[in-house]
């Protein structure tokens, strides 16, 4: 897929758990929208594993994972694992929220492409995903 | 005096940097003068502080008698580690506690519910029942102390656990002082703490405050809470509108039920403070002059006592940057000095680490050294309101408040805030200043220091506090032994008493304080009155 020309990047944005938080997501949903982007914005509490369906049934090519209540060590690394086993391992999954530095080591090994914490610019987030899907 | 100004912004005209706004996109001017505030009259505007229409202040002397509460938002893991937390506070000189619970408790769930996993303990103290209740507050003088609880659907539920451990000490309900935030027309829109549709919700509300009307006198029913939406994107302007807005609802809701001036006192309020120093302090004056006018106009109350405003501030969460986290340290003061400009009650400041994780137990302290150097050492407090008369404090204050009638009148036409709400009028206001916020920032046009100016390569140095995984794995368990240990009889008798409770017209906070005592558990009172009131299903909107 491309961007120019090609079909549109899907990008699924989603709140796994029971955080509430939502700012950092939508505020991105719109940000990756008005880049272009084709966004589906998953809503509060969702389990893992309705947000790895939605995925596959959405044809994602990126899931944007938020939590900022503590929960994404439990929560992040499931995702992927749920795509890997519904047959989905090329589904990039990207993670936010207050996530110390050790901890966004330990999900990048388990499979979470990068992590955004406060203070990331949304044009970074924007290219990391461009370069991730069109290679 | 015109012309002399005239001449002056003649002679004086230079290329500035840039425009100035202030957040909430008021212009502002190079100057201010008598000429900006035409024919100010000080008695109707400003008042003496303590009276109507409460501009200056709710009390004639306010800090001068007793400064505001020092009150630290704090809780995680089990109630025996937050309890520990809490008589640290205390002993560092902290005046009132203030109860973070995990989100499964505030969402009504026990520990042991599908949907908590990874959550138990996590952004607050974990309580399935009475039994961790006692633990929580355990060797703390109830009675001597406020304690303010950030729980909304679950709000009776929590408050009588308190009621019930109060007792259980010797403690009368008419002693114990306090807040339960309540307010659940904020979490349909920016918090997410729901459980209940809004109907339903709505009665409970009611029903705590009328209840703690009659039986809890000295206890702030419901704390309505603009600190969430700004968090979550609105400007200072609309977090005064959408508040206040909300607080009509409830009156509202409360009138067909008491009268004003018998409930109006224990309604209190809840507000964020931000970067903006100055717009952050009119925010609050003007905030008080609209809900008097609220109460009086609108409401008829006699009392004037029911017209006052009274709020608990907290730091902003979202100006708190991982990045160079000591300088949050700077934030966090220039915000606390505004709220108590502003004439705060309480006030909670943000640790410098809480961008990264919850706040250490050293962040924590200096947070709270903070507000003590405030109040002891900057002499701001020796004399009520003192920036009143300031020509841009009085401009800024009056534009507020204009601004925030507009959008008072607004949610007005659209027949209330909970019409406003179903439409998705609020959270999509909140949503589009949340990313023209970030779009400022992504474009440099707003500094964010640190962040997109002045940002270094740095080590970070900061000891962030761990939540143990193992505390949900405990109280799993402890919450095993519980069912096993309780009657259930009694357990399954309250329970369906509060079911049928909930198909009449009754006041259930009684009913559930029948279930705390039987040991029921948060997640089975919820869920008994779930099945009578059903959850509520949100409209997806980005």
């Amino acid at each position: 897929m491309s961007s120019d020309g090609g079909a549109k990047i899907r990008v699924l944005i989603a709140k796994p758990g029971l955080d509430g938080h939502d700012r950092g997501a939508k505020v991105l949903a719109r940000a990756l929208r008005d880049a272009g982007m084709e966004v589906i914005y998953s809503g509060l509490k969702r389990t893992p594993e309705e947000i790895a369906d939605m995925a596959i049934q959405e044809d994602v090519d990126v899931v944007g994972l938020s939590c900022l209540s503590g929960a994404h060590m439990t929560l992040f690394p499931r995702v992927v694992e749920l795509l890997r086993e519904k047959g989905a391992p090329d589904i990039t999954v990207l993670g936010g929220g207050i996530i110390p530095d050790d901890d966004a080591q330990k999900l990048r090994e388990k499979g979470i492409t990068a992590v955004f914490g406060p203070g990331s610019l949304t044009s970074s987030i924007i290219e990391l995903i461009k370069e991730k899907v069109n290679g | 005096m015109i012309d002399a100004l005239k001449s002056w912004e003649e002679e004086t005209k230079t290329k500035e940097r840039k425009e100035f706004k202030t957040p909430s996109d008021i212009e502002i001017k190079k100057l201010y003068t008598p000429l900006d505030l035409g024919d100010f009259d000080y008695l109707e505007k400003s008042g003496f502080p303590g009276g109507r229409p409460f501009t200056r202040g709710v009390y004639p002397t306010m800090y001068r008698s007793r400064l505001w509460t020092m009150r630290q938002y704090a809780g995680f893991g089990s109630a025996a580690e937050t309890n520990e937390r809490y008589r640290y506070l205390l002993s560092q000189g902290q005046t009132g506690l203030s109860v973070a619970f995990d989100l499964p408790t505030q969402i009504g769930m026990d520990s042991d519910a599908e949907l908590a996993m990874g959550e138990v303990g996590k952004v607050g103290v974990t309580i399935d029942s009475i039994e961790d209740m006692a633990l929580l507050f355990d060797s703390i003088p109830l009675a001597q102390i406020s304690t303010s609880m950030t729980i909304n659907s679950p709000a009776a539920v929590l408050l009588a656990m308190y009621i019930a451990i109060g007792e259980k000490n010797g403690i009368e309900p008419s002693q114990l002082r306090g807040t339960v935030q309540n307010d659940i027309l904020k979490e349909y829109v920016a918090r997410g703490t729901y459980i209940f549709p809004p109907e339903p919700s709505m009665r409970l509300v009611a029903d705590l405050i009328v209840y703690c009307a009659e039986e809890v006198p000295k206890w702030n029913a419901i704390s309505i809470s603009g600190y969430h939406m700004r968090e979550a994107g609105c400007t200072a302007v609309q977090e005064v509108a959408f508040t206040l807005a909300n607080g009509i609802a409830y009156c509202e809701s409360v009138v067909k039920r008491m009268d004003i001036d018998d409930f109006a006192r224990n309604l209190s309020f809840f507000f964020a403070c931000h970067n903006n120093f100055l717009e952050e302090i009119a925010k609050f004056r003007a905030a008080r002059r609209v809900w008097a006018k609220i109460i009086r106009d609108r409401f008829h109350a006699k009392k004037d006592r029911s017209c006052m405003l009274r709020f608990h501030t907290q730091t902003s969460g979202v100006t708190l940057t991982a990045q160079q986290p000591e300088n949050n340290i700077v934030r966090v003061t220039l915000q606390a000095l505004a709220a108590a400009l502003g004439g705060t009650q309480s006030l909670h400041t943000n640790s410098m680490d809480e961008a990264l994780a919850l706040p250490s137990e050293k962040a924590v302290r200096i947070a709270l050294r903070t507000q003590q150097i405030i109040g002891y050492e900057s002499g701001i407090t020796d004399t009520v309101d003192p920036l009143a008369g300031s020509y841009y404090i009085e401009w800024l204050t009056d534009q507020i408040e204009e601004e925030a009638w507009e959008y008072i009148d607004k949610i007005d036409e659209m027949g209330g805030v909970t019409k406003a709400i179903e439409r998705g009028y609020i959270q999509d206001e909140i949503a589009k200043k949340a990313y023209e916020a970030q779009k400022r920032i992504d474009s440099g046009e707003d500094a964010v220091v640190g962040v997109n100016r002045f940002s270094a390569e740095e080590e970070l140095d900061v000891s962030l506090l761990r939540v143990r995984d193992d505390v949900e794995i405990e109280q799993k368990a402890k919450l095993k032994d519980l069912r096993e240990r309780r009657k259930s009889d009694m357990v399954e008798s309250s329970l369906r008493t509060l079911e049928r409770g909930c198909e009449s017209s009754e006041n259930l906070v009684p009913l559930i304080l029948d279930c705390v005592k039987s040991y029921a558990t948060i997640g089975e009172i919820c869920g008994a009155m779930k099945e009578i009131f059903g959850e509520y299903k949100p409209t997806i909107l980005m």
